[in-house]
């Protein structure tokens, strides 16, 4: 490969490339060129930084200075001052929020520094769309060692003894998990990879695929050599085009290299990957309904036992792992168990890739050591919290999870911490609220979330998050007495118990943790009939402070019901009984005029 | 139903057929009118109840013709949290269309989905296949009178 003096490395996650980043590139091949730089200087396509926030995200490597915010526009001032004249651009470079000081080199930033990356580990290096350069960095070498020098029990000692737990959930430990599906008796035997990430709020799956598909794959041919499969399935959501698009190529890319198909290697393994897009439900993601939706039945859960290893795809022996999970296997292969038990904690070995969301500054996503810290999430990597709003609470595990409160934020990530508080490790979906959520509220949208998608097969389930459903919207009405709080703790733990398949058997999870963390804030909605936070519609009013109001008449244009009247050049008026209290004057409102009372 | 009869060989083969043959059809037709069903039935053999409560149960998968453009508004967590319900509002009232609805010269389709998966960029809604993020009230109307 070509040498050259300066590579750009330009994001081109989903998010950098709906922010333009393909603009920025063909804007800066033309000014580099331009400027007669082209056998100098390169542009570098490559996956998602993680930093989505500060998009478009370009690193210039060999010095790692950092730009953000890239637009077309800056392109001539930056190819001028940086390549040609070696003065990397101030205004483009990062400012953290409360420090006045640029930080102009990647590995500095508060965000990156903390992060540790194994699953993650090429990303913003490689073109994920190229082989070579995943090979070129250490990529197939641990499938070359499993098929020359390893047999499959050794493998799955290797992985047992580096404490990897499933990243899709439940956290089961998946060289147990390959060992079960070894052992039993059936031909063929399937191994699936789990990419249907239903979790609303989480999003590191698709971005695992989209930067890095091969270690994936990599990840399912050593699993699938460990159990004896010789059929795997990619099941992603159709909602992922450019992961669909990356998986494929890649699949294509590793057959041609004779690194899936016949005899891979030359060994007498032969394993196959075929690509399923899943249709987009909550459930699909559940393994027994996964299986359902490839044989192109109703994604209904099934009952277990028994268990995919003795009895899933057609009856056959089947090993599900998620995304992640995969992502680790050839780090580990590579770099031994030992090295991976070294990172976390007692029970919760590696790292875990946490999309981090919601009221942070700093959104976008990470990948940290297992045993650090809410705070250290939120705080430094995470910037903290947006607008110097208060911190009220973290959403961890999505709709089968909890919230965790401020007192807690010292408390170190692992599973069983986690449980602990009532929340799971989850997918990995980790959400940042500020005073002005409304807990009340959030526990009523994920009852919404799962009683829209409980596929409505066992009664405890659907009836049962129909009522608390009820309920807790009577809450957020100021519609509900102080029995309905105790109901609601009676009910929850028999819907958890007599459900069939986890949705059901976790689906109280959100609703127990907010009333046990945050209590009061029920408290106030049913005896005060209010809502601190200002987000329950029928506990607010929304009017206008003629003080402050100037008349522009924004507000009159925006609002969907015609609620706000007046005369022209004066201070304009609520309908109370017209308003639908969607909000949207609030926000349109340049003087701060409309508020909440 | 040249082309219908062609998905349907494609996939002839293979076990586990439906799904990737109403996602191609969907893709081929626009969307699912009724004939297309029955002709898969027969391609696959299958009752056509089996196929209706499959087509039904995916929020993917529609029986009536889209409109031009597609406009999907994020509900899940995280815009939920950074004001999802506002941006919703928004559009139902830019282009007066509530959820699931279609105009009536199809031009507009308007749709709430779970998570778009651009999560960092919360509030986040689609048109066709670009995404837009940290959606405003005020960006809305803009972006909405490009189409
Ligand atoms: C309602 C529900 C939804 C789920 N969704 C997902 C998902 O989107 N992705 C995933 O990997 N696992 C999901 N799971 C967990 C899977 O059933 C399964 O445990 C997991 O894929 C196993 O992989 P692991 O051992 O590598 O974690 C879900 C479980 C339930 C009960
Ligand atoms: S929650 Fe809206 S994009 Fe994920």
């Amino acid at each position: 490969m070509k040498e050259y003096r300066t590579n750009i490395m330009l994001c081109t996650g989903t998010e950098c490339v709906n922010k333009g980043a393909l603009e920025i590139k063909k804007a800066l091949e033309e000014e580099v060129k331009k400027r007669g730089l082209e056998d100098e200087v390169v542009v570098i396509p490559t996956s998602c930084d993680g930093f989505c926030n500060a998009g478009p995200i370009m690193i210039v490597q060999p010095d790692g200075i950092f730009y953000q915010q890239v637009k077309v526009e800056h392109i001539p001032h930056l190819v001028e001052e940086h390549f040609l004249k070696g003065r990397p651009v101030k205004s483009l470079i990062y400012v953290p929020q409360k420090e006045a000081q640029p930080i102009a080199r990647m590995k500095d930033i508060a965000f990156f520094r903390e992060q540790r990356l194994i699953t993650l580990r090429n990303r913003g290096l490689i073109d994920p769309e190229k082989i070579d350069e995943y090979i070129g960095r250490d990529g197939y070498k641990a499938l070359v060692k499993v098929l020359t020098s390893m047999t499959p029990q050794e493998v799955i000692e290797e992985i047992k003894a580096s404490g990897l737990r499933g990243r899709g959930g439940a956290g089961f430990p998946t060289g147990k998990k390959w060992e079960f599906c070894r052992a039993a008796k059936g031909e063929p035997k399937y191994m699936i990879c789990n990419a249907d990430e239903g979790d609303p709020g989480a999003f590191m799956d698709r971005s695992i695929i989209e930067t890095d598909p091969h270690s994936i794959l990599e990840g399912m041919v050593i699993g699938a050599y460990a159990i004896g499969a010789s059929l795997g399935y990619v099941f992603i959501r159709i909602e992922y085009p450019l992961a669909i698009k990356r998986m494929e190529h890649a699949i294509e890319q590793a057959k041609n290299y004779g690194l899936l198909g016949e005899n891979i290697l030359g060994s007498d393994f032969s394993f196959e990957v075929k690509i399923f897009r899943g249709a987009g439900a909550f459930v699909c993601g559940e393994e027994t309904a996964l299986m359902a939706s490839i044989e192109g039945r109703n994604p209904e859960p099934g009952q277990r036992p028994p268990f995919p290893a003795q009895s899933g795809l057609w009856d056959k022996p089947t090993n599900i792992n998620n995304v992640e999970t995969l992502a680790n296997v050839a780090a580990i292969i590579n770099r031994g168990a030992k090295w991976f038990a070294e990172i976390g904690t007692e029970t919760s070995k590696g790292t875990k890739v946490f999309s981090l969301v919601g009221k942070v500054n700093n959104t976008g996503l990470v990948e940290v050591p297992m045993g650090i810290t809410l705070r250290q999430m939120i705080y430094e990597i995470g910037g903290g919290i947006q607008n110097n709003k208060r911190f009220k609470a973290v959403q961890i595990g999505g709709p089968s999870g909890g919230c965790i409160p401020e007192n807690l934020l010292d408390m170190p990530i692992d599973y069983e911490e986690l449980i602990k508080v009532g929340a799971i490790m989850g997918s990995g979906g980790m959400i940042v609220m500020d005073e002005n959520t409304c807990m009340v509220d959030i526990t009523k949208y994920f009852l919404t979330f799962l009683n829209g998608e409980s596929c409505g097969r066992c009664t405890s389930c659907r009836d049962g998050i129909d009522a608390m459903l009820e309920v807790v919207t009577r809450i957020c009405e100021g519609k509900a007495i102080e029995e309905d709080i105790e109901f609601l703790e009676e009910l929850a733990p028999v819907v958890k118990d007599a459900s069939l398949c986890g949705l059901g058997q976790s689906a109280p999870n959100p609703l127990l943790s907010t009333l046990h963390h945050f209590r009061d804030e029920y408290l106030t909605h049913i005896k005060e009939k209010r809502c601190p936070a200002g987000v329950c519609k029928e506990l607010i009013r929304y009017s206008i402070n003629s003080e402050k109001c100037k008349a522009c008449l924004l507000c009159v244009k925006a609002c969907p019901s015609s609620a706000i009247f007046g005369e022209k050049k004066q201070p304009q008026t609520i309908n109370i009984d017209k308003c639908i209290k969607c909000g949207v004057c609030r926000e349109i409102c340049k003087f701060d005029a409309v508020i909440i009372i | 139903m040249d082309k219908l009869n062609e998905i349907i060989d494609k996939y002839r083969e293979t076990e586990g057929a439906l799904i990737p043959i109403l996602q191609e059809a969907q893709e081929a037709f626009g969307y699912l009118p009724k004939d297309v069903l029955v002709g898969i039935g027969k391609g696959l053999k299958l009752p056509l109840s089996q196929i209706y409560g499959v087509v039904t149960f995916y929020s993917q998968f529609f029986l009536t013709p889209h409109g031009k453009y597609t406009i999907r508004a994020c509900r899940g967590t995280a815009c939920h949290v950074q004001g999802a319900k506002k941006i919703i509002s928004t559009i139902e009232n830019l282009i007066n269309l509530k959820e699931g609805e279609t105009s009536p010269d199809l031009k507009f389709t308007f749709e709430t989905v779970a998570c778009l998966g651009a999560c960092a960029l919360s509030p986040v809604m689609m048109v066709n296949k670009d995404y837009f993020g940290k959606m405003t009230p005020k960006k809305i109307t803009t972006i909405l009178s490009q189409y």
